[in-house]
């Protein structure tokens, strides 16, 4: 049942149930269904940054594919502005389609090597026609290269003759030029070097603060999501376990999993790292084709108790906050892990 | 200059080195030109420590682990220096006497373990091929050994897994295999270049866990190549940073990471986020390393470097420091700490 | 960063602007073909065979066929007879040299049209199967395996037997039978391709599938297609020559190297130069065809075009090295 009549004061993006299914080969006969989303509620305003944290096989990177409508939900609604994307068709969608754009992880294979800087930039221009009359172009090029901090003159060279971090600012131009209204950051920042993630991410938020974009930030590092993120959903085996402010969710996170996480990544800015107390997990993310009953995260967790393996936990507000929920029977207290967390 | 002619005469802590760097050099030959990939790079790694070798992309650190394991790409040469290990020159050394070393001596544990793998034998098979190779067992003596092996690196059921290919193991218990086909010939000094930069944090937390306790347990040198401020910090004793090639700074990684000397390590430590509030820019290093076809004279900093003066262009700050092994190649870190 | 290209580590160029050094222009491709001493020797020779193939024929007039029953079988190397007969003569008196400049023409009216029609339409399906995957895929994999699993000679043989044979339907059986050849790599490339970064990057636009085949797909695949195709054209001249040979591909009195391969070979032990020369041609035109697409392959790849200006040999820095450990 599609979200048509959302009004349209409300949230820019908002996603509810969203749940998606692989089918992959087990055997040399029939194969077997992986549960990649698991009823994905979300919502995202804007210009608002949404910072998406778990770890590989969380289903981050499904839930993105799905926003940019490269996968379809097996179930669940997307609205965006009021509309269900996916029930437009032919011009509509493709209109839709520029208001979603990508920046990718990996700033190497996301750019053809045989295509220069000015080429890859034009690239989306050449789906959608109208947008750009062909005389404005070469300016527009131009003008997007110095928005990202390149010089007009880089546009005839080739991705390899560029740094990791500049290649990274041709894929931030290249999304910016459909003028989007939501980019979706996957790991921006990951493949970069320190100093050069530093400028990428002081452009990520100059572009923000001038164009009003919204960003769902997907990262692995928490300090990034930390500095960048107005609010935070971590993701475990295809669900979201818990969101909040980012402030909130770091210094004081309810759900088992998420002091984990915190507690697990280190920083080099902690000078208490030997003594610090630390929640090592133990194993290994479940295999998300075969999940465990009940609660996701119970086969590792130090909480877990017989109510767990029976019943998914509900998502629920928790510290009296409506915008903190959490998914879990037990919720950590208050100033349980913060200690762990609250460095930095 | 005192500080000059100090650095020459470095004092040393006096328990025994298992390997020492020397004046390292490695060029490699582009079309435009030599690049300086490392350039005269020196330290010590002792047993039962780790030393970080920091750095970011290009600074040269994992040319300098390839070519102390004698896997240079055949467009990269070793153009000077020594790398004594037991006593031993490897750079002297001939090609089948470097290949006995691998393994019982010096061993290398990679960041991508599905490429390291080959993906048409059994991870049994692969992990008892050093035993086969140096110690002459038969097959089935090298596999009893392969278990105990993966035993010990924690992987689960391992007496029935040894069967197993490496794509059905997921990537932190590839990293375990890899790591255990290294240790398995107890190297004095094991290189790990980026060993958990494709895993997740609470895998990686587990990997670095493991590496620690090995270390320990079998009193190796551990060198840890990384990028990654943080995994130094939590996981190094000592710390080399690198710059264009060559180290800048050294000594122990939480005083280092306290009261960075060199302009570059507190550059590289102030644009961690979270240092500042949320929301604010970030502070990073103006610019971008030097090509390394064309290092500028004196200090490779110096374009980047607010302290810079006409000193540094023409003299190159060579590594000079106190007992501790705190060393800095600055001419001016001193004016730096005190601002 | 561990391995592979050592730009990697030394690639990356400044940041900021300023500091850049300006931009190398790539090199132009007949600037780099200059400086590749065998793939220019390559491309000489294949301008040599195109033009024995164009111009030939009317240059030699009817030299190829006029027999001289006085000059029969003469051996090659000596100019006693002309120079017409400096690669000798056949059983009929025919000079070898003016029939080998007449038979490349025929050669490669079969063969170019052949290679050419397999390759186009062989990648533009196998591109097109590829990239959609699913029941496009399994249908054309299914057709190809079907061409392939049945002896692309015996096909032959059985279409040239009903029809009568003529350049024209030697070139369509040819053609058909090899195009699986190009299907199959195009598929195969094209799938992996499919799960580049890149490609996905062209998605979020919206970009349809047609237009992502021919931007992004058909450049990268390009390459390996071109070099399979050289290949082939070896593969295609054999058969012809076996089809001749057979009797029901090319139809004396027109000539072609295949032809004059299989007619040499009854007399292989007494004039070895009739079988040996024709033959020769085809190897060579073949090593050079695959010589240029090799060097082509790099030169076209942006990113593997430094290797062609790498400077070789690690002599320098060897030397160096031993004086270093010699002080």
């Amino acid at each position: 049942m599609p979200e048509t009549t959302a009004p349209p004061v409300g949230p820019l993006l908002r996603a509810s149930g969203l749940t998606k299914s692989f089918r992959v080969p087990r055997s040399a006969s029939g194969s077997t269904s992986l549960r990649a989303l698991d009823g994905v509620d979300l919502t995202l305003d804007r210009g608002e940054t949404l910072g998406l944290v778990g770890e590989s096989g969380c289903g981050k990177s499904t839930l993105a594919r799905v926003l940019l409508m490269l996968e379809r939900p097996d179930r669940g609604t997307l609205s965006f502005d009021g509309t269900d994307p996916f029930a437009l068709r032919g011009k509509q969608l493709l209109a839709w389609r520029r208001r979603v754009q990508m920046v990718f992880q990996d700033p190497f294979a996301s750019l053809n090597p045989r295509l220069n800087a000015a080429e890859l930039i034009s690239e989306p221009w050449r789906t959608h026609r109208d947008l750009v009359p062909r005389r404005d172009r070469a300016e527009r090029v131009r003008r997007l290269l110095e928005m990202v901090g390149l010089r007009a003159g880089d546009a005839h060279r080739y991705p390899q003759e560029f740094s990791g971090g500049q290649r990274q600012r041709i894929g931030i131009a290249r999304a910016l030029a459909l003028d989007p209204d939501v980019i979706v950051c996957d790991e921006p920042v990951s493949a970069l070097d320190l100093s050069v993630q530093a400028q990428v991410l002081n452009l990520l938020a100059e572009l923000q603060a001038e164009l009003g974009v919204s960003y769902v930030f997907i990262s692995h590092d928490l300090s990034v999501v930390r500095h960048v993120a107005d609010r935070v959903a971590v993701m475990y085996l295809g669900g979201v376990v818990e969101t909040g402010s980012t402030e909130e969710i770091f210094t004081n996170p309810r759900h088992p999993y998420t002091a984990a996480l915190l507690s697990s990544a280190p920083s080099p800015l902690r000078s208490d790292a030997p003594s610090r107390e630390r929640i090592l997990l133990t194993g290994e993310v479940p295999s998300p084709v075969d999940p465990p009953s009940g609660c996701r995260f119970r086969t590792r967790c130090r909480h877990s108790e017989d109510l767990c393996s029976r019943t998914a936990p509900p998502v629920e507000a928790v510290s009296g906050d409506p915008a903190h929920t959490a998914a879990c029977h037990f919720p950590l207290g208050p100033a349980s892990a913060g200690s762990g967390a609250s460095g930095g | 200059m005192n500080a000059l002619r100090e650095s020459i005469h470095r004092t040393r802590p006096t328990d025994p080195a298992a390997m020492e760097v020397d004046g390292l050099s490695v060029d490699i030959r582009t079309p435009e030109g030599v690049a300086h990939a490392v350039r005269d790079v020196s330290f010590t790694v002792r047993s039962g420590r780790t030393l970080a070798l920091l750095g970011e992309s290009g600074c040269g650190k994992s040319m300098t682990a390839l070519a102390i394991a004698g896997l240079l790409d055949p467009v990269a040469d070793v153009v000077g220096g020594r790398i004594r290990l037991n006593g031993a020159d490897l750079l002297a050394l001939g090609a089948s006497e470097r290949r006995r070393l691998a393994g019982p001596e010096l061993a290398i544990v990679f960041q991508d373990a599905l490429t390291a793998l080959n993906p048409v034998f059994t991870v049994g098979a692969q992990l008892g091929e050093p035993f086969r190779i140096h110690e002459g067992l038969s097959r089935r003596a090298a596999r009893d050994r392969a278990v105990e092996l993966m035993e010990r690196v924690g992987i689960p059921e391992a007496r029935s897994r040894a069967g197993a290919y490496p794509h059905q193991f997921s990537g932190g218990m590839r990293q375990r295999l890899l790591i255990a086909m290294a240790v398995a010939l107890r190297p004095s000094v094991l290189l790990a270049d980026e060993p958990t930069t494709a895993l997740d944090v609470t895998v990686q937390a587990q990997i670095m866990e493991l590496l620690r306790d090995l270390r320990t347990e079998r009193d190796m040198a551990l060198v840890l190549i990384t990028h990654d401020l943080a995994v130094a910090a939590e996981h190094a004793d000592d710390v080399a940073v690198m710059y264009a090639g060559a180290i800048v700074e050294t000594g122990p990684i939480g005083e280092v990471f306290a009261a960075p000397r060199h302009p570059y390590t507190r550059g590289l430590l102030s644009s961690v986020p979270g240092g500042g509030r949320p929301g604010e820019p970030l502070r990073f290093i103006p610019g971008s390393p030097p090509d390394l076809r064309a290092v500028p004279s004196g200090c490779a900093f110096r374009s980047r470097c607010h302290l810079a003066r006409e000193r540094c262009a023409s003299h190159r700050p060579e590594l000079s420091g106190d007992e501790r092994g705190r060393t800095v190649a600055c001419h001016y870190w001193k004016e730096a700490t005190d601002a | 960063m561990t391995n592979g290209d050592p730009l990697s580590e030394t690639g990356d160029r400044p940041d900021q602007a300023g500091a850049a050094p300006p931009a190398a222009r790539p090199p132009r491709l007949f600037a780099l073909l200059l400086k590749d001493r065998v793939a220019c020797l390559a491309a000489l020779m294949l301008l040599a065979v195109a033009a024995c193939a164009v111009a030939g024929p009317f240059l030699l007039g009817d030299l190829a066929t006029r027999q001289n029953l006085h000059a029969v079988d003469l051996p090659p190397f000596t100019l006693d007879n002309g120079w017409a007969f400096v690669l000798g003569s056949d059983s009929l008196g025919r000079s070898v040299a003016a029939r080998l400049v007449v038979a490349a023409r025929t050669t490669f009216a079969v063969a170019v049209p052949a290679v050419l029609a397999s390759f186009v339409v062989g990648s533009a399906w196998g591109m097109w199967a590829g990239y959609h995957r699913g029941w496009r895929e399994s249908v054309s994999m299914r057709i190809a395996d079907v061409v392939l699993s049945f002896p692309s000679l015996l096909l032959a043989v059985v279409v040239l037997y009903v029809f009568s044979p003529s350049v024209a339907t030697l070139v369509l059986v040819l053609a058909i039978a090899r195009v699986p050849v190009y299907l199959r790599t195009a598929r195969a490339e094209s799938a992996e391709l499919r799960s580049r970064l890149f490609v996905d990057a062209a998605r979020t636009f919206g970009a349809r599938g047609g237009s992502i085949i021919r931007r992004h797909v058909a450049p990268t695949v390009m390459p390996t297609l071109i070099t399979v195709a050289t290949l082939d054209f070896c593969f295609v001249m054999l058969t012809e020559s076996s089809l001749s040979f057979l009797g029901i591909g090319i139809q004396p009195p027109d000539l072609s190297w295949g032809l004059m391969v299989a007619q040499g070979r009854q007399e292989l032990q007494t004039a070895w130069w009739i079988a040996v020369f024709p033959g020769l041609a085809i190897v060579m035109t073949t090593v050079s065809a695959t010589t240029l697409a090799s060097w082509a392959r790099l030169a076209t790849d942006p990113a593997q075009r430094w290797r062609l200006t790498v400077p070789r040999g690690r002599a320098r820095a060897t030397a160096r090295r031993a004086e270093e450990a010699g002080r």
